[in-house]
């Protein structure tokens, strides 16, 4: 039953969706995100939602009906079948068929989430406790992403300062990830020290970053603005307090910020990065890599 | 082969009908020497009752700093060791050893044996708990503080903890060696001891459950002590199993600990699957739909429940096809388990139902964990899985079918059998409000937190982003109630064993129930059955 109000609450928030943004109190559901592939995996998670609910509504149903109409206080005498071999065949098949029709566009989406071909820009991430370390591979850019001052200070035990007044509470940083808008973004993942997990919710994308793997991830976001996610793997004291935060913008003010960047940067250049592979430190930008190719996948020889 | 030996026999009369005070040596004795089946369930059950009240008040202490962002109460790594120290805990300490005692008191009255087949070991197997909780929740006031890096252990992180690692590690080996002697026991017991004429088809479905919840247990125990022990060797031995400095991998421990966690699961809820199917047919005055289905269902989910364990690190970086693999070997799953749920809900189809109190648990396990089975099904989309994984909806998910789950299942199986272990009726009103109070705080507590992980929330935070403040202040407020419902439940115990109506030998006048145990007298005597049953 609470399946069914969830489902009704559900969908009277996606009637007023725009005002579910990142302050949207109560909220109910996912948000919708602005890659196509956050839009993908919501309208999957719908899909698989809305399933599971009619599921529930038959089942349920049954349930219910059951409890209320053959209830002992009103003399409903019992009847004394115990098996059906036809009807246990009957609901042996049709989840069988329902789960293959979740499984189908799972998979579709699944190989389209692994395809970080023809990226146009390639940032390596590595996760420290507790920073984010983003370096633009061939771009001469790199820097720290730390907790902002503001929310690290509130933050602290006792520190007798609302969390109401200090804008975008724990999430948000010093020094924001810069993407251009409609480019095909390749994040490689790493660790320095123990595990990290990247994700950025608007992006629909979260990846665990390993001490001595890479993995990998794309988005390709459609619209400029600011989006926030957090540290998704437990890294530790303060793996609450080590924020994602990307700042997505027109090309051109992004190429004019990396220009920026760079002139800053240019003497003290990108500090050792040391995980990644010879030879694949220079790729900047397509390299029509297959997915399962060499560089990510090695790391996991026993996931067979 | 029927070897009812009574090796394990003190010097006491054979024939003891009434309180437990009459048949065993008294004292303390009686407890640590038990090699009575009954008082080593009692034992067990007890422990855990204890455990679930530590481990509970470690969730309020989360909840209560969750109640709103910010920080007020402790320090992050504080909540982190709580985090930590509450799964473990409720794994380990209440969850497992309530079923094991339910094994205890349940299965010799089951299949018509006077006792568990290894009662020495039975005493071993209990007896190491409370050395082994000691020793893990000591680690809270050792040198760093204790474990809280997840109960999951993952390296590298775990590996930075200080003088409690080494402790931890041991606490986990005594937990598995427990285990695996209870697991045994429980096997052997059921192979050996069966009353004749009781074929395996015709064993009750909780002795079912247990059997091969033991060959779980047999088979993924000893996988955790080998992932920890070369944790432990990483740590001390300059290995590097884990460390990629050394050529090793970090996810290998992942992939070995759900080896053993996802079977881990399956034992934290076939027991529970069992004392359902004992409890519906009872109350629906019907015998339970598909027996035969629902055994083969259990040993269907058992086998899966090998070859789905990476489903829990589907962020690691997999290749495509093992994402595939265990996204549809997982999706799996939900046959067997939609089989359960379908034939209790047939059961209760033109059955004559009455909502005494086992019956009110077992009723909301059924709705609940069926709740729990639809987000699990939503997180093996590995897509969508992308965006769920380590938030909050993971945390409603397992709670839902570990709480309403296995813990009302034990609750069910409690209200079910406490009469006839007593011999005395308990308070009902007292078990409906301990109901209807568990019922409603547990989905205020956990159901919010599904919206929490859908708007982006992750879990293991001790503080979060304001835009989360109220659906945990409502969890919160679930929480608080749910942890004071349970001082009812552990009240209504209390009373029980002291007090209340004479129960009857079959305790509920249904008709059915139909199992042994029914047979004897509340409570039953100290060696249950002297002579074997003859089943038809």
């Amino acid at each position: 039953m609470s399946k069914i109000l969830k489902y009704l609450t559900a969908t009277a928030v996606a009637a007023c969706l725009p005002f579910a943004a990142a302050f949207a109190e109560w909220e109910l559901n996912m948000p919708v995100g602005v890659t196509e592939l956050s839009r993908d995996i919501y309208g999957l998670h719908m899909l698989i939602f809305v399933i599971c609910v009619v599921i529930g509504i038959v089942v349920f149903g049954v349930m219910i009906y059951s409890i209320v109409s053959f209830r002992h206080s009103k003399g409903a005498v019992a009847a004394n079948f115990d098996h059906s071999t036809k009807l246990e065949i009957v609901w042996t098949i049709i989840p069988i068929a329902i789960l293959v029709g979740m499984a189908v566009p799972a998979a579709d989406k699944l190989i389209k989430i692994e395809d970080t071909r023809d990226s146009k820009l390639t940032i390596e991430v590595t996760g420290y406790q507790w920073k984010w370390q983003y370096n633009y591979l061939g771009q001469n850019v790199s820097f720290f992403s730390t907790l902002s001052r503001e929310s690290d200070k509130a933050r602290q035990l006792g520190s007798g300062i609302d969390p109401y007044s200090v804008k975008n509470y724990l999430l948000d940083v010093d020094n924001p990830l810069v993407v251009p808008v409609n480019a095909k973004v390749r994040v490689l993942l790493t660790a320095g020290d123990v595990l990290h997990a990247w994700w950025v919710p608007a992006f629909g994308m979260k990846k665990d970053a390993i001490p001595g793997f890479v993995n990998e991830l794309w988005f390709r976001a459609d619209q400029v603005g600011t989006y926030r996610g957090q540290c998704a793997e437990l890294c530790g004291r303060d793996h609450g307090f080590m924020p994602v935060v990307v700042k997505v913008v027109e090309q051109a003010e992004f190429d004019q910020w990396l220009k920026d960047k760079q002139g800053a940067a240019a003497p003290a250049a990108a500090p050792a990065t040391a995980s990644l592979p010879a030879g694949t430190n220079a790729t900047e930008s397509s390299d029509g890599k297959d997915p399962t190719g060499p560089l990510p996948s090695t790391s996991l020889a026993n996931a067979e | 082969m029927s070897a009812h030996d009574k090796s394990h026999d003190h010097s006491h009369a054979a024939h003891d009908h009434d309180d437990h005070d009459h048949g065993p040596v008294k004292g303390w004795r009686r407890w640590v020497f038990a090699t009575n089946h009954k008082d080593i369930g009692t034992m067990y059950l007890v422990f855990s009752l204890i455990m679930f009240f530590i481990g509970g008040s470690m969730a309020m202490v989360i909840r209560a700093e969750l109640f709103q962002p910010g920080l007020q109460l402790v320090d992050p790594q504080f909540f982190n060791m709580m985090t930590t120290m509450h799964a473990l805990i409720m794994i380990f300490g209440a969850v497992m050893p309530a079923f094991v005692g339910l094994a205890n008191w349940m299965i010799p009255l089951q299949v018509g044996a006077p006792d568990m087949a290894l009662p020495r070991m039975n005493n071993f197997s209990f007896w190491i708990l409370p050395f082994a909780f000691t020793l893990l929740l000591s680690t809270m006031f050792v040198p760093g503080g204790g474990p809280a890096g997840g109960w999951t252990m993952y390296p590298p992180l775990v590996l930075q903890l200080g003088t409690a690692f080494p402790m931890l590690i041991f606490a986990v080996h005594l937990m598995g060696a427990s285990s695996i002697m209870g697991a045994i026991n429980v096997i052997v017991t059921i192979m050996n001891m069966r009353a004749p004429g009781m074929s395996l088809l015709k064993m009750p479905l909780f002795v079912w459950s247990w059997l091969i919840t033991a060959y779980l247990l047999i088979a993924v125990m000893p996988v955790l002590a080998g992932a920890v022990t070369m944790l432990l060797t990483d740590h001390y031995f300059k290995t590097t199993f884990f460390q990629a400095v050394g050529g090793g991998d970090p996810v290998m421990f992942q992939h070995i600990f759900w080896f053993f966690g996802h079977p881990e699961v399956y034992i934290m809820i076939l027991p529970a699957f069992g004392i359902v199917s004992e409890i519906i047919p009872t109350f629906s005055r019907k015998p339970l739909f598909g027996y035969d289905t629902m055994v083969y269902a259990i040993a269907s989910i058992a086998f899966l429940s090998f070859i789905v364990w990476a489903h829990h690190m589907f962020t690691v970086g997999m290749p495509l096809a093992g994402q595939l693999f265990f996204m549809l070997a997982t999706m799996l799953i939900a046959v067997p388990t939609g089989v359960k749920v379908f034939n209790w809900t047939a059961t209760m189809y033109r059955g004559s139902i009455s909502f005494e109190p086992p019956m009110l648990f077992a009723l909301s396990f059924l709705f609940l964990f069926t709740i729990g089975g639809f987000s699990g099904l939503m997180l093996a989309i590995v897509p969508a899985d992308f965006q769920y994984h380590d938030t909050y909806f993971v945390v409603a998910h397992f709670h839902y079918v570990l709480v309403p789950g296995a813990i009302f299942g034990i609750m069910a199986g409690v209200y079910y059998w406490l009469p006839k272990w007593t011999g005395h009726m308990y308070n009902l009103k007292l078990a409906n409000a301990h109901f209807w109070l568990s019922n409603i705080f547990v989905n205020v507590l956990f159901f919010p937190q599904h919206f929490l992980g859908l708007a982006g929330m992750p879990r293991r935070i001790p503080d979060y982003s304001t835009q989360f403040a109220d659906w945990n202040m409502v969890s919160s407020l679930g929480a608080f109630g749910f942890g004071l419902s349970q001082l009812l439940f552990a009240y209504l115990i209390w009373q029980t064993t002291r007090s209340g109506a004479k129960a009857t030998d079959k305790v509920w006048d249904s008709g059915l129930p139909q199992g042994l145990e029914w047979t004897l007298s509340s409570p039953p005597p100290y060696h249950s059955f002297e002579t074997a049953p003859e089943v038809k």
